[in-house]
């Protein structure tokens, strides 16, 4: 499955680690979140990066004293029709100030890219290869939003102030 | 009128060629069946019993004439020369081919008008008042704060795969004409002590198989936090509705389970964190908008005009005037429905000639403006006394002045068996033959006001439990049947129907609904207590004794 990170597909550097499988001395790796929980000191603290896979049943609350030291957050969508994991990337981005990785996981297709990303996703897995390569081109696709989110993107209501502010001033 | 701008404008024009984009990789294969089911019911496309079914979004039920020929312009070109009005003030046309629809959708988008959100699980049109704006005794107008949901709850990033559906209804009046206590969330606009503008927010509420009445979540919520409100609502939603049986997925399950106390005290702990946010309207915000609506210059008029007071005297005018027009809120005007609801018809339907016809007449006698009500009727809001009477001719020519406005005839129904896939049982014959009984004009006016609601199957698109007599069909094996309910109501005391008794079959409904109304007319204690206040006042039982004694 190919990863877009950056706007372009690239190699995961994350290994995904079995439950049952051995943890690597280094190296990146990216665990379940009953993985994680059992025991997150002895995933903290070791040399390499450490991101976990929240399930969208279960509040993030539970993941927010750890997001300081986690290099990924992965948000699952078992299917592109349950929309859970939309509230829980805003919830952590917007609420938890959550900086590192946050990625997409699950059934990702080209026509949730735009609103992942602005629900602050910035990885992805996605399905399809076509689709991974129709990244840049598909995000694209909007120039107008009319909700305020995290990505900071100008709505349309401000924008329209903005305009006529600059028309009042003779601009 | 909402006008509107370059920004709107290319929102709109981006998801056309976003869909265009989507039906040409569905055409080519490069995306299943599965995939592009959710990608066009985002867009309005339902794959009915013969075709696919194209809804369009008519937000709050306001149309300019402009875009009322365009949609005839639709039903003539893509679709076979008529299109269905439908209760959630939309138009849906039942017969489109899918490479066409891309087509369709630009044609709309060049007079600013999109299907999106017109199903599937997301943000439904934000429905209003169809008099919003011009009847007497409103608040202010409920559309410009539903023109702010609209663009809100476009394309939500967060909210447009939520568990299921969720629609929003907003008035601004006493008397509610939008049904506001079955929708997911209704709003009633009203001001506080400080004079201040702000909402009474119910929710919970809707039909289908588990029918609710909404619940007040909170009785005032500022104008301003408005967005910041309904946002924390559907964050607790979309993260704890239940995604495992559809039929338990509306908020409404979730708040009957929670308790609305419960629900409360999460919604409101949620707003707390965010209700200081982006989302937070300022005055001038809300000005915009506002400036945006275009109010006709109405001309001062006397109350009563000669040319209305000469055609009193034509007792065809009278009938069509007492049951179609209603005050308006500046002297010498009126709100004028047009039933579209004629004898023998399907409820709701109206051809491309007629729309046309239509779009004409609302710019010679009503400023260009037509709306849509969820009664599957059609309004025109601004239409000087003195005109009444060339109106009327004008309609009458066109086969749009049938006088039955609210009465018996004047029936809510879906689609049914015989477009829908989801129908069990036929609605729109149940329909036409009721208008066909019920077709003598004076025996309609002594009934008095009395609604009819159908619906083809429990998913009650034809809101039958709020009907005053409410028919449902159902399938017992392989045979349509249809359960009665009575005393149902969809206003501001809004009401669920009683079952009157056992199921019957489709040829016996006629016949169970004449006896109803025959029981009524012998029961009621006025020649004014309307239908639905009889039942209140007895209860169902005396109308089963007389319904059923001879069954």
């Amino acid at each position: 499955m190919p990863l877009v990170k950056g706007g372009k597909i690239t190699d995961d550097s994350f290994v995904h680690l079995a439950d049952d499988a051995v943890l690597p001395e280094s190296g990146a790796v990216l665990v379940s979140a009953a993985r994680f929980l059992q025991d997150p000191e002895a995933l903290l603290g070791r040399a390499g990066k450490v991101g976990v896979i929240w399930p969208n049943s279960r509040d993030v609350d539970d993941l927010v004293p750890h997001l300081d030291r986690l290099a990924a957050v992965a948000l699952v969508f078992p299917t592109f029709r349950d929309g859970r994991a939309y509230s829980q990337a805003r919830l952590l981005r917007e609420r938890f100030s959550y900086r590192g990785e946050l990625r997409a996981t699950g059934q990702v297709l080209r026509d949730q890219f735009v609103f992942m990303m602005r629900a602050g996703f910035d990885a992805f897995e996605v399905r399809k290869q076509g689709d991974a390569e129709a990244f840049a081109q598909t995000v694209k696709r909007y120039s107008v939003f009319y909700q305020p989110t995290g990505d900071g993107r100008l709505t349309a209501l401000h924008r329209r102030m903005q305009l006529r502010h600059s028309e009042s001033a003779g601009l | 009128m909402y006008a509107y701008d370059e920004i709107d404008r290319t929102l709109v024009n981006e998801r056309v060629s976003e869909f265009r984009d989507q039906v040409k990789r569905r055409l080519s294969g490069e995306l299943t069946e599965d995939e592009f089911k959710m990608l066009r019911l985002q867009n309005g496309v339902y794959l009915q019993l013969h075709a696919y079914m194209f809804r369009v979004a008519i937000p709050y039920g306001t149309l300019s004439s402009n875009q009322l020929r365009r949609l005839a312009h639709v039903a003539r070109k893509y679709d076979r020369g008529y299109g269905h009005f439908t209760t959630r003030q939309n138009i849906q046309f039942n017969w489109i081919k899918l490479a066409e629809l891309p087509d369709a959708l630009a044609d709309l988008a060049d007079v600013g008008i999109h299907a999106m959100q017109t199903s599937g699980n997301n943000t439904r049109n934000v429905t209003s008042d169809q008099w919003a704006g011009v009847a007497p005794g409103e608040v202010e107008d409920p559309r410009i704060w539903a023109e702010i949901l609209r663009q809100y709850t476009t394309l939500h990033p967060e909210f447009s795969f939520l568990p299921r559906k969720f629609k929003f209804a907003i008035t601004a009046s006493p008397h509610d004409r939008a049904a506001i206590k079955i929708h997911d969330i209704g709003l009633r606009l009203h001001k506080n002590s400080a004079g201040e503008t702000g909402f009474e927010i119910l929710v919970g509420g809707g039909l289908g198989r588990t029918p609710f009445i909404g619940k007040t979540i909170k009785p005032f919520v500022h104008g301003r936090d408005l967005l910041s409100y309904v946002e924390a609502i559907m964050r607790v939603y979309n993260q704890y509705g239940r995604r495992d049986n559809i039929y338990k997925a509306r908020i409404k399950i979730l708040v009957h389970e929670l308790g609305i106390e419960k629900f409360a005290a999460e919604v409101e702990e949620e707003w707390q964190q965010m209700r200081d946010g982006a989302l937070k309207l300022d005055d001038e915000v809300v000005e915009d908008i506002r400036a945006r609506f275009f109010y006709p210059k109405y001309e001062k008029l006397p109350h009563m005009p000669d040319e209305l007071r000469k055609a009193a005297q034509d007792p065809q005018f009278e009938a069509w005037r007492r049951n179609s027009v209603f005050t308006h809120k500046v002297q010498g005007y009126a709100i004028v429905t047009i039933s579209l609801k004629p004898v023998g018809g399907p409820p709701g339907d109206a051809t491309a000639d007629q729309m046309d016809a239509l779009a004409e007449i609302a710019d010679k006698y009503s400023f260009g403006e037509i709306r849509v009500g969820h009664e599957q009727n059609l309004a025109l809001p601004h239409v000087a006394k003195r005109d009444l009477p060339a109106l009327w001719k004008a309609l009458d020519r066109i086969g749009l002045a049938t006088p039955n406005v609210n009465l018996i005839s004047d029936i809510i129904a879906c689609p049914g068996l015989d477009y829908c896939s989801l129908a069990n049982a036929r609605s729109i014959p149940i329909a036409q033959e009721l208008t066909r009984r019920f077709a003598n004009h004076d025996t309609a006016n002594l009934i008095g006001r009395l609604h009819i609601n159908i619906s083809g199957c429990i998913n009650a698109c034809g809101h039958h439990h709020v009907g005053h007599i409410g028919i449902l069909g159902v399938e017992k094996n392989g045979e349509e049947f249809y359960q009665i309910t009575i005393g149902g109501r969809a206003d501001e005391n809004a009401e669920l129907g009683t079952l009157i008794g056992p199921s019957v079959k489709f040829e016996e409904v006629a016949d169970v609904i004449e006896d109803i109304v025959e029981a009524y007319l012998a029961l009621r204690a006025r020649p004014d207590e309307l239908f639905v206040d009889t039942v209140k006042r007895l209860g169902v039982e005396p109308f089963r004794e007389r319904v059923y004694a001879t069954r």
